[in-house]
């Protein structure tokens, strides 16, 4: 057994040097080297407010952050060498692993990107584009779902959390009938999607568009005006304008800031052009604003995803050419020309063009682009993921220092990232 | 109304003469390439300062392995006000593997080209905080040089606090297997010093 060991405490008062603390003009001063002294906290990796595996090592002044600085890469993958070493089709699973709260959006962004590349974006059928927008809007509503429940939970208020996820729930559903899986998706395909939507499910989807509006109403009678709420939010995390555009802050980050830059309306794809939907904007970018912006988002994406149902066109869902989409089974076990195309697809992929594009969509996080440098054939030479959490994370070191320990809990709820995403 | 990108880029070649090459148009975006890679920051603060590019969306690189220069650095450089978007590119031969940082001219190139510099090894002069950012530090290789194989190569974490595993045996807290009932697995049945 060892001896225990004396702990000897500084004491304070040693420190000053004689004369009463609080009277004298020079305590400052003397306080001086008090004030001064930091320690390092470190937050994360492993931390439930880091939604994931961020780290941040934090130098406190007191209770005030005086210097954080972000550590990520715990979660990376080597996503992009991945990407090297396969053809384009097979990378679409590792896309579901990228934003794994909106996985729908990031095939469809992905296989966007693929399109562009190959110049058959323009060809796609119109049934396939809405159905892909479609996918879009629920991914995006799901996640701000998440988004905002973890954001409301961090501050305190865990009814909201339990209440956001019952919703959520309903979306997996959806993403179950539709892809047969809850999570990773892997929906689309190159030039198409890879099924149909099945019998039933734009009822289902109508029925759930009924119950998530009551759901976001409910949800901001639980938080818009509630006190505690606005007094861990309001001017907390200020991003002002000039700042979110030189940090190049995306999504609802950016917008929060109140810059108007939303890819769906500046730079359109799909058919977004066709469909009536408004940009939700914050005007003072702290946290209550970018909450406020998730919030009308979710609603305007309720709006897109009507019309979209109210229009679904029929026809084909994949475009009419045997060498970009595998072609129906019956015919490849019939038909030699099927049989070729087939035989190609699976082994060599898709023959893309040499070139390079750069692809950005307006993801539920904020602009998820690709970067594809081709030299022909079916595997990209370079696959460069600019991801949105990775970018919106930057800002935090400038973001931080000022701020109280208990601030940073709000701010982190209110950036809304995913580390799977910015790790790759 | 958004201007088209080669109207910027028109204005960027005429400040820069020859250093930039003429404009190629593939899937309706416009790519310049700078000659000078020396310049790069330069063109970047013209582009943001006199063009109005005020916002980088993106700084990549490409590995041309066996080529010369091997590097390519790409930006992709928009502007909120005229709504476009255009690239610049820019290759630096391996045994330099040097450019000049863009981190003054915005913000976000910081954690972009700590980013490259992590996977392919390419330095940025002047950057303010040149480290790794998604492998830690210390990790001898560049993993996305195109010679560097996809699965890996064995490396030993020196940092890491916990490199053996921790004794289990007759540990404190460490229940022991094979004793028939509850009580007598538990640890705190183990009294000090009656062990032996």
């Amino acid at each position: 057994m060892s001896t225990p060991q004396e702990i000897h405490f500084r004491d304070p008062a040693s420190r000053l040097p004689g004369q009463p603390a609080m009277a004298q003009g020079s305590v400052l001063d003397a306080l001086g080297e008090i004030e001064g002294e930091t320690m390092v906290l470190n937050m994360g990796p492993s931390h439930p407010a880091t939604h994931g595996v961020l780290r941040i090592v934090l130098e406190l002044d007191g209770e005030r952050i005086s210097k954080a600085t972000p550590e990520v890469g715990y979660l990376h993958r080597g996503d992009e060498k991945i990407a090297e070493n396969m053809t384009y089709t097979q990378f679409i699973p590792y896309t579901d692993r990228l934003d794994y709260l909106s996985p729908l959006a990031n095939n469809v962004a992905y296989v966007l990107a693929v399109e562009k590349l190959m110049g058959i974006d323009g060809q796609l059928p119109p049934r396939c584009q809405y159905i892909r927008v479609i996918c879009c809007e629920l991914a995006r509503i799901s996640s701000h779902l998440l988004g905002i429940g973890c954001f409301a939970m961090d501050v305190g208020a865990m009814t909201v959390f339990l209440h956001t996820f019952t919703e959520r729930e309903k979306i997996y559903d959806l993403c179950e009938k539709l892809t047969g899986a809850r999570f990773t998706t892997s929906y689309t395909r190159i030039g198409g999607l890879a099924r149909d939507l099945p019998p039933g499910w734009v009822e289902q989807c109508r029925k759930f568009l009924g119950e998530v509006v009551v759901n976001i109403d409910e949800t901001e009678k639980l938080l818009t005006r509630n006190r505690i709420f606005i007094d861990r939010t309001k001017d907390v995390g200020v991003i002002p304008r000039e700042m979110a555009i030189d940090y190049g802050l995306s999504g609802p980050n950016l917008r929060g800031s109140g810059v108007d830059r939303d890819l769906r309306k500046t730079r359109p794809y799909l058919i977004y052009p066709e469909l009536d939907f408004e940009v939700a904007l914050g005007s003072v970018g702290d946290c209550y604003d970018r909450y406020l912006v998730r919030m009308e988002e979710m609603r305007q994406s309720v709006r897109i995803i009507h019309q979209c149902l109210d229009r679904l066109p029929e026809g084909p869902i994949n475009v009419p050419d045997g060498k970009t989409v595998l072609p129906p089974k019956h015919k490849v076990l019939t038909s030699m020309e099927e049989l070729i195309h087939q035989f190609m697809l699976v082994t060599q992929g898709v023959n893309v063009p040499p070139g390079e594009i750069y692809f950005g969509a307006d993801n539920p996080k904020g602009e998820l682009g690709f970067y594809i440098y081709s030299r022909g054939g079916g595997t990209p030479y370079r696959l460069k993921i600019r991801s949105p959490s990775f970018v919106n994370l930057s800002v935090l070191s400038r973001l931080l220092p000022g701020h109280l320990v208990a601030d940073i809990t709000a701010i982190l709820g209110s950036l809304d990232f995913v580390m799977g995403e910015c790790d790759r | 109304m958004p201007t088209p990108p080669i109207e910027l880029v028109r204005q960027i070649k005429s400040r820069f003469g020859d250093l930039i090459s003429e404009p190629i148009e593939f899937r309706g975006e416009v790519t310049i390439t700078l000659k000078d890679y020396a310049r790069v920051a330069e063109v970047c603060a013209f582009a943001k300062e006199q063009l109005g590019c005020d916002y980088l969306i993106d700084i990549t690189s490409v590995d041309h392995y066996g080529d010369d220069p091997r590097w390519t650095v790409v930006y992709e450089i928009s502007s909120l006000a005229h709504g476009c978007q255009f690239r610049l590119k820019t290759d630096i031969p391996e045994e330099i593997s040097e450019l000049p940082t863009v981190t003054h001219v915005w913000r976000t190139a910081d954690w972009h080209e700590r980013e490259i510099y992590d996977m392919m090894g390419i330095r940025f002069a002047g950057h303010p905080d040149l480290r790794r950012i998604l492998m830690w530090e210390g990790y001898p290789y560049h993993p996305l040089r195109k010679d560097f194989p996809l699965a890996g190569r064995p490396t030993d974490l020196p940092e890491v606090a916990f490199t053996r595993p921790a004794p289990l045996e007759g540990g404190p807290f460490v229940t022991t297997p094979g004793q028939p009932n509850a009580t007598e697995r538990e640890p705190r049945a183990r009294e000090t010093g009656r062990e032996s």
